[in-house]
Formats: C-alpha cells, structure tokens, sequence
C-alpha cells in the first residue's frame, strides 16, 4: 500500500498544481499549472528536487493534514499561520512531518497562493501529461475533507533548511512588453496606462486578475470589433467597462477582447501574489529590454538551489540571509539588517 | 496601410501570422493550409503551433529564439504559396450529431429564429439541414467553432449573457455555431441541445474533433436525445462519423 497524505480539513480553494500543461494550445487548453511558479522553484530548491513535481496549492487558507509516513515538507510561495501539532513552522523552509503529526496551515498572511510541497511529491494520476488540477478545463477538482493523496516517497530528507523570503507579495512594479493588439490603442492611452497607479481589485482568480483604477477606463480605437484571437498567458486584457485583466494561467485559449500589453513571465508570480487592494504600476519595455530582463530572472531562479542554508538562527528577521556571510561567522553589529533588504530579491526590481 | 499576412509577436510567448482583419472562409483556410505547412517544416525554436479564426499562432521561446531569422523563415515559407486558395486537407471527419431543437432544452430557438428574421421551422430545417466546418477549437478545451451559415445568421451576441448554458448546447451568433464543451455563460443564443461531448478526459482520445472537420446537426426528438442520454458513457452522444475523401 502506497504512503499518503489525509486531508483532514481543507479550504475552498486547494487543489494539486505542477508546472502544468504544454502542447494543448490548440486544443483549447491553457498551461495551467502553479500560479506562483516561482514558487515551486523555491519548494524545488528547498527539497532538493524536480520543481515539477505535484504539490498543494492553496488560495487563501490551507487546512490540516497527517501523513503515514515520516517525511519532509517544503512551504513556500503566499506565507500562511503555519503549525505542526501546535509548534509554529517558519515558511520558505523545510520540516520533518513526522508520520501521525497533523500539519495545519491556516489564513494567508503574506500575497494570495500558499505551497505545500512534499519530498518525492504527490503521485496522483497524471493527465495528459501533467498532474494539474485545471478547474476552468474539468480536469480534477478542489480538495474537500477525507481525501487522501499518494505520495510517491522521498529521495532526500533534509529537514531545517531555509529560503530567504522573497519580496513578491504586495504588488510593486510589473514590466510589460507590447503584443499583437497594443497598436489598437492610442499611445496618449498608453501613456495614461503606464502612469495610472492600479489596486489589486477583489475580483480576481487563476484565470484573471482584475485591476481597479480611477478615472476612466482603456479603450482600443474600434475596440469591440477586434476578432477573437490567441491568447497567452500575462496578457493584459481590457474589457468592455475599459478596466485591465491581467489573464493569468487558467485562462482560455482565445479572446475577443483587445490586448494592451503582455506581463513578462518574471512579474507574473508579483500579480498572481498581489493581495487585494495592492499597487500595481506597468512599465513597456523594449523587446531587447524584456529579453534581457527575463534572462537575468532565469539565471537568478537557477541559482535559488544554491541559496538554500540551514536554519541557523531566527532567519524570518533577516531579509537577506546571504548578506549576513554565514560562512565567514562574521555578522557585523553595526551593520544595518535591513540595507540589503532588494539586492538579492530574485523577482527582482532595480 | 496593413497589408496581410500579417506577422507580430505575443509577448514573449510567440509569433502570430494573420491572414486577414476579420473572420473570412479564405483566411480560416489559409491559416489552416499554413498551420499545416509550418508542422511539416518542423523549426527546432516551434514549440507548438493552434489555429484562431484567421491566424496561426506558433510558441516559441524568444527569450532566446532568435527572432529576426524565425521572421524571416516564416516571410519565406508565405511566399511559397497562395495560401488563400488552398485545398482544404484529405482524411478529415463528417460528423453527424443529433440534436433537439427549441423545447426547454435550448430555449432560445425561437428568439434565434426572430433576429435571423425567420420563422421557427425554417430556422430549424436550415440548420438542422446546414453542414459546417470546424473552424478553430478554443477557447475551452476541445470546443469547435463551427461556419460559415448563411448571412440571415449574421445576428449580434446579446447584450447580457445567459448565466449558464450547458455542455453540449448548441448556440449561434456571426455566421457560426458553437458547440460548448462545458457549462458558461455565454452571449451566444442556446438553439440545440445535444450529448456530444467535445472534451472527453475520461477516454484515451480526449479531443474528438479537428480544425477542418465537418459537422451536420440532424434534429431528433427529445424521447429520441433520452435514449442516447441513457448510454453515453463515450459522450459520443449517438453521432455518426464519416471519413471525408
């Protein structure tokens, strides 16, 4: 008999998620997958593993869960009250889950999506090609109470290991790059678009992220007569009422609504993380900009792996725990904790 | 002045060739003609390539791609030829789909029928009687959109969405038939119900159709839609296939 995970309670929202689903485009399925993929890269770097294998994602409330076999875990992405059998877990590390421990990660403290990963990840049935729960497509479902989910069992066991925390959970800067439809709109339209201060409007989700602003709306010249056309993922869409949706990873496949802008996969996981209410400002750049933008992101998630330390003191004080020489002992005491607090932010804003 | 086709990037996602402004049978075939094309050149940068309307959209990373000479390949396999006058490809699919018209099952047969400027009968015979061709799939997983009818048809989407419309409803707007893969809310009015299911997770073909296919929507009773509901396991909802020479 396999080794499982029993879900205990559960919010509405948690469902299984991985990298998701490549190839489908043309059969009307979108990726899918994590919303904060950065994330995974965290939980993968933490348990020295795949970050495609299957964890939990969970929309502003975890639940509780036991395992039937001591194992680790990994929690990253949106920070959550966290406890095992009643001892308060730090996020962005991993734990030993002890087989009959009951792990309960409760409300969102930090951003919106919360990751529970687990050393070898859930072994549920794969589906065309990726694990991912997909509601907007019918694939899979939320978890409910009573579940239990396969786990496909451990490779490494390191528990105590540490991720410095990351900096996009409360909106910020996104950099954007024109599309196929930014020629509809006027460029004093897209002056006013890069200028506006957005909030995080509580209408938002997997497939979309709505953006409230005052003043009036963005509208492309003959707007409503465009033909329903392909639509990618970060694509800024404006509706009839003139507000943005940023169309995040369970989007459809096409839309007839006019496209100002596409968000740079780097910023993604910033939206996907801003919570209700949070700044959000656009910024165009070139398309050699955005390259060169995103290729840094790239190698600054491939080098997360080699960031992962010990949990040697209270790092939830320390913004940027490799400013502090771990390896050297040699903390200065005058040394402001906080100056470095950016540098390292692997999202990365200048 | 645009001229087409027309070829610009979607983010940094891929590149988008368009081969006209607005939906036209020369363009869908077009795109079709040119999706074909592009598989068969098989570019080590092409990720995967999916047909809208009047475009074809390949992925290709172009973080790292490099762009101008994807451009430049793609302006030389348009030249190779007219791609508006292609023959549409061999070995596709006639799918013959019962269906019930009107009724409480697709309650918007008659409301339809009015703004197409006909009377219920006759919206029923023509399009009970029309053979149409899968012009995309999208928007849903596995979901046709299916043209072109006659200009009668060209009738708005309303202004309000119906909250909810099932899977397997058959609903039209603009010249075209959509068959809904699941329930949404939807613009388009709901004319025909069906069981045919266009996205079949369950099975080891989970798409059925293909861009290219056709598809006829034979009316039956609703005793006769009971019957095929009662064994669906397939969600082949009692349609018939035929290969087309």
């Amino acid at each position: 008999m396999s080794a499982m995970l029993h879900v205990l309670n559960v919010g509405p929202q948690v469902t299984v998620q991985d990298m998701g689903r490549k190839g489908l485009l043309a059969q009307g399925v979108t990726r899918g997958g994590a919303a904060d993929q950065r994330a995974l890269v965290e939980a993968g770097a933490l348990l020295r593993q795949d970050c495609g294998l299957a964890v939990l994602e969970m929309v502003g409330m975890g639940g509780s869960f036991r395992a039937d076999i001591d194992t680790v875990i990994a929690l990253t992405g949106g920070e959550m009250v966290a406890d095992m059998d009643g001892t308060a877990l730090r996020w962005n590390a991993t734990h030993a889950f002890p087989a009959g421990a009951t792990l309960t990660l409760g409300a969102v403290k930090t951003g919106v999506y919360g990751y529970l990963a687990i050393a070898g990840g859930f072994d549920v049935p794969c589906q065309m090609g990726a694990r991912a729960t997909h509601l907007n497509a019918g694939i899979g479902m939320a978890l409910k109470a009573g579940d239990s989910l396969p786990l496909a069992g451990a490779v490494h066991q390191e528990p105590g290991l540490c991720l410095a925390s990351d900096r996009r959970f409360s909106g910020g800067d996104i950099h954007i790059v024109s599309s196929a439809q930014t020629d509809a709109f006027a460029s004093s339209t897209l002056d006013r678009f890069q200028e506006t201060l957005f909030a995080r409007d509580p209408r938002g989700n997997r497939q979309g992220v709505r953006l409230a602003s005052d003043g009036e709306g963005f509208f492309a010249e003959g707007g409503l007569s465009i033909v329903s056309e392909v639509i990618t993922e970060g694509d800024i869409q404006i509706t009839g009422d003139g507000a943005p949706y940023v169309l995040m990873c369970e989007c459809q496949t096409t839309g007839g609504y006019p496209r100002i802008g596409t968000v740079l996969p780097c910023d993604l996981p910033r939206v996907a993380q801003a919570p209700v209410g949070a700044t959000l400002r656009f910024q165009f750049l070139s398309m050699e900009d955005a390259r060169a933008r995103e290729q840094t992101a790239r190698l600054e998630l491939d080098r997360l792996a080699s960031q992962v330390a010990p949990v040697v003191r209270d790092p939830g004080a320390i913004q940027d725990l490799l400013g502090y020489q771990l390896i050297d002992g040699v903390i200065s005491a005058t040394d402001d904790p906080f100056a470095h607090t950016g540098e390292h932010d692997g999202i990365s804003r200048s | 002045m645009t001229t087409y086709p027309m070829i610009r990037t979607v983010g940094l996602a891929g590149v988008l060739v368009t081969f006209a402004p607005a939906m036209s049978d020369a363009a869908n075939r077009a795109a079709l003609a040119f999706r074909a094309a592009l598989a068969g050149e098989d570019w080590p940068e092409v990720q995967e390539t999916s047909l809208s309307l009047v475009s074809v959209y390949l992925t290709a990373d172009l973080v790292v791609c490099d762009l101008a000479s994807l451009k430049e390949r793609l302006i030389t396999l348009l030249e190779t030829n007219d791609w508006y006058n292609m023959p549409l490809p061999e070995g596709r699919t006639l799918w013959h789909v019962p269906t019930v018209y009107g009724t409480d099952l697709a309650p918007q047969l008659e409301d339809a029928a009015a703004a197409a400027g006909l009377d219920p009968d006759e919206a029923i015979r023509q399009i009970s009687t029309a053979r149409v061709r899968v012009l995309t799939i999208g928007f849903a997983p596995g979901q046709p959109y299916l043209g072109t009818l006659d200009e009668a048809w060209n009738i708005p989407r309303q202004q309000t969405l119906t909250p909810s419309v099932p899977a397997g409803a058959l609903v039209s707007a603009v010249q075209q038939l959509v068959l809904f893969s699941a329930a949404t809310p939807t613009g388009w009015r709901h004319i025909g119900q069906t069981a045919f299911r266009t996205f079949r997770p369950w099975t080891a073909s989970p798409f059925p159709l293909s861009v290219g296919d056709e598809m006829t929507f034979p009316k039956v009773s609703r005793a006769e839609l009971e019957e095929i509901l009662a064994k669906n396991d397939t969600g082949q909802g009692g349609a018939e296939q035929e290969v087309l020479p």
